[in-house]
């Protein structure tokens, strides 16, 4: 892969910046020299032609959302409708400063305000923040809510966060990140939380429990009312993680399941792009409880009027800068304006659709160790195949045929985990095709397993090896003087 | 809805293989009570063109777009070469999830690479991540870090951060139960160091700081002894300041927004993070590694993976997983278009332009600047009479200066803070002298 720093350097520069329309005496008039560099960065001087195709080629060596099915499960990888990405470069909402005080801001807070309700709305709960700009963010920002609810009510003895064993990594990381501890709940043979077990570990050190609601393995908590119960009744609290929103959009609302927090992907269920790792922008919405915990400041309405509202002593503060990932936000505000009830509810129902009837195909070739009807994911083991191969070279097969790998080895509790989520923008052929492909590579390992020991053979680079890249960690490029 | 392909025909047939004969069906195990209580929002779905249309008049009512801005807290209105919108665009990189499948992501993981290295560069710092949130949560994942190595249980910072990513290293601080003490600032607008407390996992300033005033970098070091020294930059300014890792800083953090991204009234941001190769093990966040593949050529992949919430769960470093990836490559394609040269002088071009109005506006009978030390792009002036009305006027007059309201935390309420960037003219800076002498 070639880098910037093995262009061809030198070139002339200049040409994008004017030149001073102020009388200018030289730097080192205006700034003592003892502050100055001594010597310039090493970065390369590169014409424009040769930066726009360094990029271009590189871009060509990405798989994107228009290339085909995107099958990673819990990132609902949709498509990313064209017309968010014109909205987001206007020059009224690309060039706003977040300083520019609420009079020249108006429609930002008016869209930002309008939002948070719809939001709130979805969730079925009363109070919005927009400020976390992730899912993980808005676990983080929910655990704060938590802990400031219990420092408030002097109940400082409940610092145990309860999980399921399929939890998303990020749940326990970001209780961890708050101070709370960590304990784990097994689940049941159905794949669902064994509430035997939750009922053994429900005392007063208990802040709350951590959900994700359909489950990682892509089943909903039948008994997801008994679960929130018993954890209010005992004193806690509920955290729904909202990465699996896809599966029960417009049909159900976490506020009417016990949620006390639930955190929003605007970059999976709401269609944002995931940007190759973000920028994302994950919201909270918070029972009546948590409401006067939520961070600042709040946007407001008084009369006609949209401001900016900090006079709240008993928030946790803030999470972000400013107000959150605000360009993220309105492509999500766009496409439920476009969507309506009806589009919500569709976008569910096929995403349900969809996933059910790869798992019921799929099942045939590859073990679906919970068997039982999924929501807009599920989650089969590469184990079938045959020993001789394994889930990475499965999903490494994969991209030989031209389709992005499902997520793998997640959840933990699966082994040889291929969580499979194709979203609601895939068609019918797309579906039959991505089934082919992965029934053809089941008979390629009974009969050629070297050929997916060795997979990918038709992608940009072979195997990378990761191991190396963990043993001897290379981070940057080396420079040398003649860099610059 | 134009977003969904299946015909009536595919949802049918698909329905009859799984052996149903409706979509609802498949959400019957969902709680009766919990559909019972299902209230929509009351939308009704409009097309593209109407929501174009509602969007593209809401956002008329940002008047801030169209003003001459100098704003800045950190978020500055730099100028964005049209190149960066250009490879932004590409729907391979803003479509692509986090390469976790690093075979089809070598586009992301070679950018990613190369932002580690130039910012690492930039910062004179050893490694760098690919990116966090924005310069505030770096900053706290940066106290977090010192923490985790040192384990006293307490930060120094200096009271010249920006207010605002005060607030939210307040916020982690005090969640991660880390007590935070404050250092004051001298006459001159400086960090005060005279007296650093010893037992703390971190001491944090920002340079420029809050008043915009350069910190003296030199020899604070020793005086930090053996607690982490973090320092928060503006990078644009290290286009010609000495980088705070020629110091011997141990950690350099900062909001990337100046390097080629839009202000986006706050958000997406990017956080920038750089500290020395012995920290690899604690630092935060994601980062692109140089491996081979099994032909023997050259790849890139995630690396140092074990530190992450994917793997250790709550014995994760940080529990970051998306981050500003696309806002890390905006970063990376204007410093490759700018190159060092072009990085000279558009920081040379905010300095002067800063310096020009700065010298026109402490001209004026009454206004002065507050603080001695010198600047980069960012000063206070003292002013006279009320702030508050002397800032109604200048928005009067189309011009956006920031509320004197930001200065209160410092205890300065007789000031204003201003910001100037390559993009404002000399009218521009001779309408706002214009502007604050005529309403004294």
């Amino acid at each position: 892969m070639t880098t910037i720093f093995d262009l061809p350097r030198g070139a002339e520069t200049g040409g994008l910046f004017p030149d001073p329309d102020v009388p200018a005496a030289g730097i080192d008039g205006l700034i003592d020299r003892t502050l100055l560099r001594s010597d310039p960065p090493r970065i390369p001087n590169l014409s424009e032609p040769a930066v726009m195709r360094h990029y271009t080629a590189l871009s060509k060596l990405n798989y994107g959302v228009e290339d085909g099915i995107y099958p990673l499960g819990s990132c609902t990888m949709k498509y990313n409708p064209k017309l968010h990405e014109d909205l987001a470069r206007l020059p009224g909402w690309a060039n706003v400063h977040p300083l520019a005080g609420p009079r020249s801001a108006q429609g930002a807070l008016a869209f930002l305000h309008r939002l948070s309700a719809l939001l709130g709305g979805i969730a079925g709960l009363p109070g919005v923040s927009l400020q976390p700009v992730a899912g993980a963010h808005g676990e983080l920002t929910g655990m704060f809510l938590f802990k400031k609810h219990f420092e408030e009510r002097g109940e400082l003895a409940r610092r145990r966060i309860l999980l399921p064993d399929s939890a998303h990594g990020t749940n326990p990381a970001s209780a961890a990140t708050a101070g709370f501890t960590v304990t784990e709940i097994a689940s049941n043979e159905a794949g669902m939380i064994d509430l035997e077990s939750l009922e053994n570990e429900l005392d007063e050190t208990v802040a709350g429990i951590m959900l994700t609601v359909p489950n990682t393995l892509g089943i909903f908590e039948e008994r997801i009312l008994e679960v929130t119960e018993k954890v209010h009744a005992a004193g806690g609290l509920c955290y729904f993680d909202g990465a699996n929103l896809n599966a029960f959009l417009g049909r159900a609302r976490p506020g009417d399941m016990g949620a006390d927090v639930f955190h929003f992907n605007l970059h999976k269920t709401l269609s944002a792009p995931h940007g190759g790792g973000g920028p994302g922008a994950g919201p909270i919405a918070v029972s009546e409880p948590l409401v006067d915990h939520l961070p600042v400041p709040r946007i407001e309405r008084e009369g006609e009027a949209y401001t900016l509202s900090w006079d709240h002593p008993r928030s946790v503060g803030s999470v972000h800068s400013f107000y959150g990932n605000v360009l993220v936000a309105l492509k999500a505000y766009a496409y439920l304006l476009q969507l309506g009830d009806d589009g919500l509810r569709a976008v569910s129902g096929d995403a349900v659709l969809n996933a059910n009837y790869l798992q019921e195909r799929l099942k045939r070739t590859y073990r679906l160790p919970y068997d039982r009807r999924c929501k807009h994911e599920f989650v089969l083991s590469g184990t079938d195949p045959g020993e001789a191969v394994n889930t990475l070279d499965i999903a490494k097969r994969l991209i030989d045929y031209g389709f992005h790998p499902p997520t793998i080895y997640f959840p933990l509790i699966v082994r040889e985990a291929l969580m499979i989520e194709p979203t609601e923008t895939e068609g019918k052929d797309g579906l039959d095709r991505f089934a082919e492909a992965l029934e053809r590579i089941a008979s390629e390992a009974r009969e050629q397993p070297q050929l997916l020991h060795e997979a990918p053979h038709r992608a940009p680079v072979r195997r990378l090896d990761q191991t190396a890249a963990a043993r001897n960690p290379v981070l940057t490029h080396p420079l040398d003087e003649g860099d610059a | 809805m134009r977003y969904l392909p299946h015909s009536a025909a595919d949802r049918r047939a698909m329905l009859a293989s799984i052996g149903l004969s409706s979509v609802d069906e498949l959400f019957s195990d969902i709680p009766r009570a919990v559909t019972d209580a299902f209230r929509p929002l009351g939308l009704s779905p409009r097309s593209e063109q109407e929501v174009f249309a509602e969007l593209t008049e809401l956002a008329q009512r940002n008047g801030a777009a169209g003003t001459a801005c100098f704003l800045g807290g950190g978020i500055y209105d730099h100028y964005v070469p049209s190149v960066v919108g250009h490879v932004l665009s590409r729907s391979e990189f803003y479509t692509a999830y986090t390469p976790y499948q690093p075979e089809v992501s070598q586009g992301t993981l070679t950018a990613m690479f190369e932002f580690q290295t130039l910012i690492a560069e930039l910062t004179g710092m050893e490694i760098a991540n690919a990116s966090l949130y924005d310069g505030a949560t770096a900053l706290a994942e940066a106290a977090l870090m010192a923490e985790r190595l040192k384990h006293r249980g307490r930060i120094a910072v200096a009271r010249s951060l920006f207010a605002n990513v005060r607030r939210v290293l307040d916020t982690y601080c005090w969640a991660g139960g880390i007590e935070v003490v404050e250092l004051p600032y001298l006459p001159s607008g400086r960090c005060d160091l005279s007296h650093v407390p010893g037992d703390v996992s971190a001491i944090v300033l920002q340079s420029p700081n809050a008043f915009g005033v350069i910190e003296a970098l030199e020899g604070v070091k020793e005086r930090v002894g053996d607690a982490l020294w973090i320092v928060s930059v503006h990078p644009l300014s290290l286009g010609i300041l000495a980088p705070p890792g020629a110091f011997g800083a141990d950690a350099v953090v900062g909001e990337g927004q100046p390097l080629g991204l839009t202000m986006s009234f706050g958000g997406p941001l990017l956080g920038l993070f750089a500290t020395r190769a012995a920290y690899l093990r604690q630092m935060p966040g994601r980062v692109s590694g140089r491996t081979v593949d099994a032909a023997g050529n050259v790849g890139y992949t995630m690396a140092a993976q074990t530190r992450e919430q994917h793997i250790r769960r709550e014995r994760a470093t940080s529990n970051v997983c998306t981050n500003s990836a696309l806002c890390a490559l905006a970063a990376t394609v204007y410093l490759a278009a700018v190159g060092a040269g072009g990085l000279r002088r558009v920081a040379e071009l905010n300095a002067e332009k800063a310096h020009y109005l700065a010298g026109r506006i402490a001209a004026i009978d009454g206004f002065d600047m507050a603080f001695s030390g010198p600047f980069f792009n960012e000063f206070v002036v003292r002013v006279p009479g009320d702030p508050a009305e002397l800032h109604r006027k200048v928005l009067d007059a189309g011009i956006l200066v920031e509320s004197p309201d930001s200065l209160r935390p410092y205890g300065l309420d007789d000031a204003l803070r201003i910001a100037v960037t390559e993009k404002r003219t000399r009218a521009e800076l001779d309408r706002l002298v214009d502007a604050l002498r005529g309403a004294t």
